[in-house]
């Protein structure tokens, strides 16, 4: 069973990499990639971590609703794991 | 780009045509136009950076006929392998930077995904936070696929942009986009079109086109 | 697969001032919206040198891509309307080599003033 997660609905200024239109939605990961600089510190020239990153695996019925171009399309984004919380 | 010369082109063929870069745009000239603010920025950075021991005159030419040697042509290739060597398509779709490296393809620290299409499904690459493209494999990428309407578009309507890029999928097919949104980027394997049973390795590349392993098309039929 | 549910905005109204203008991901109203322009053009000598510099600056730590995205993200939508890619991209790598302390804005200004003064083309201008 894939592991569920929901992108955090933060909306903070500055540097992240996680898109507006995934934020709150549920999605499973569809894979490990391994730790990556942290690009909202590295991006400011602060000292950075490196941060687990996952590929997210969400459904278009999922993320737009009946809106929906095709309800079972989906879309693949890496989300830095302190985007993501268990759903 | 206001300032830049807009022509017609085709569905990202990577076949080399007379007068043609790799990508199928005529070459331009360099040195001709009215200076801008910009370039001058341009110019007097490199000379900062040189005389302060950063690099060098040399370096930097090196840096760009390394970016210039990188084309579609590369990926061709790559899919051609994939296409007619089953072990190692597996091997690409486990780890397609390992996959590039064992065939001496210069893609630098890039970290590659190759996903597959079939009947069943149909990939499609975008970045939607800025312009995040597998470079270093294919070259630069296309000045459409740096635009608002592309990266707006392709996670909210990708059969509809599809379509307008001449793809018209079958609605039993599951299209799968992949947002380059942090380390990775992706390769598009696309379908093997069918009639190329005994093909070489070099006559399937000539099949692949640039749009084609970004999604956006399909490779030539034989 | 997902139920079909009545879907809401899970982003609270009031934080959603905060997206940015180049979030753009499925954002068709607009601009966003119309057919995907589909001229190009091949790149000229002076943005083939914008992008060999940036990955150089990056190699030798001097800037990062992060920091790349960061200015240009800064730097507005206006910026994205207006400016070719690699025009905003030469903006943004002086901003972070400022940033940086690479050269000096006075450096900087210096130079300009000199290449601008050398003739009103980009070939005679970088010297060939």
């Amino acid at each position: 069973m894939a592991e569920r997660v929901r992108v955090r609905a933060m909306m903070p200024p500055g540097h992240v990499r996680t898109p507006a239109y995934l934020r709150g939605r549920i999605g499973v990961i569809e894979r490990e990639l391994g730790r990556f600089a942290d690009p909202e510190r590295r991006a400011y020239s602060l000292p950075f971590d490196q941060r687990r990153l996952v590929r997210v695996r969400f459904t278009m019925a999922e993320i737009w609703g009946p809106d929906a171009e095709a309800p079972n399309d989906t879309l693949d984004a890496e989300i830095f794991e302190h985007w993501l919380e268990p759903a | 780009m206001p300032h830049d010369h807009p022509h017609s082109h085709d569905e990202g063929a990577v076949h080399s045509h007379e007068g043609m870069s790799p990508s199928g745009h005529p070459y331009r000239a360099d040195n001709d136009t009215p200076l801008t603010y910009w370039q001058v920025m341009e110019i007097a950075i490199r000379e900062l950076l040189i005389e302060k021991g950063h690099t060098d005159a040399a370096e930097i030419t090196r840096q760009i006929d390394r970016m210039d040697a990188r084309s579609p042509a590369d990926g061709a290739r790559l899919v051609a392998r994939a296409w007619h060597d089953p072990a190692f398509r597996e091997r690409l779709l486990a780890d397609g930077s390992a996959a590039c490296r064992e065939m001496d393809l210069d893609i630098g620290p890039m970290h590659l995904i190759a996903v597959e299409n079939s009947e069943a499904v149909h990939n499609l690459v975008v970045c939607t936070l800025c312009s995040c493209y597998p470079r270093n494999l294919l070259g630069l990428p296309p000045d459409w696929y740096k635009t608002r309407a592309y990266r707006s578009r392709a996670v909210r309507e990708p059969r509809a942009v599809l379509r307008e890029f001449g793809v018209d999928l079958p609605g039993d097919t599951t299209v799968r986009v992949h947002d380059s949104t942090a380390d990775m980027r992706y390769v598009v394997i696309p379908a093997r079109p069918r009639g190329t049973e005994g093909w070489s390795e070099t006559e399937l590349a000539a099949l692949v086109t640039r749009d084609s392993m970004i999604g956006t098309g399909l490779p030539r039929q034989p | 697969m997902t139920e079909p549910e009545q879907k809401t905005d899970p982003i609270p109204e009031s934080l959603a001032a905060g997206r940015r203008w180049h979030d753009m991901g499925g954002d068709i109203s607009g601009d966003g919206g119309g057919p995907i322009p589909r001229e190009g053009h091949d790149y000229a000598l002076w943005e083939k040198r914008i992008d060999a510099l940036m990955v150089l600056c990056g190699e030798k730590g001097l800037m990062t891509v992060d920091g790349l995205r960061r200015v240009l993200e800064d730097m507005g939508p206006e910026s994205f309307e207006t400016m070719g890619y690699y025009e905003r991209w030469i903006a943004s790598v002086n901003q972070n080599l400022l940033e940086g302390g690479v050269y000096t804005t006075e450096e900087l200004g210096t130079r300009m003033e000199a290449v601008a003064r050398r003739g009103a083309s980009y070939g005679e201008a970088a010297g060939g």
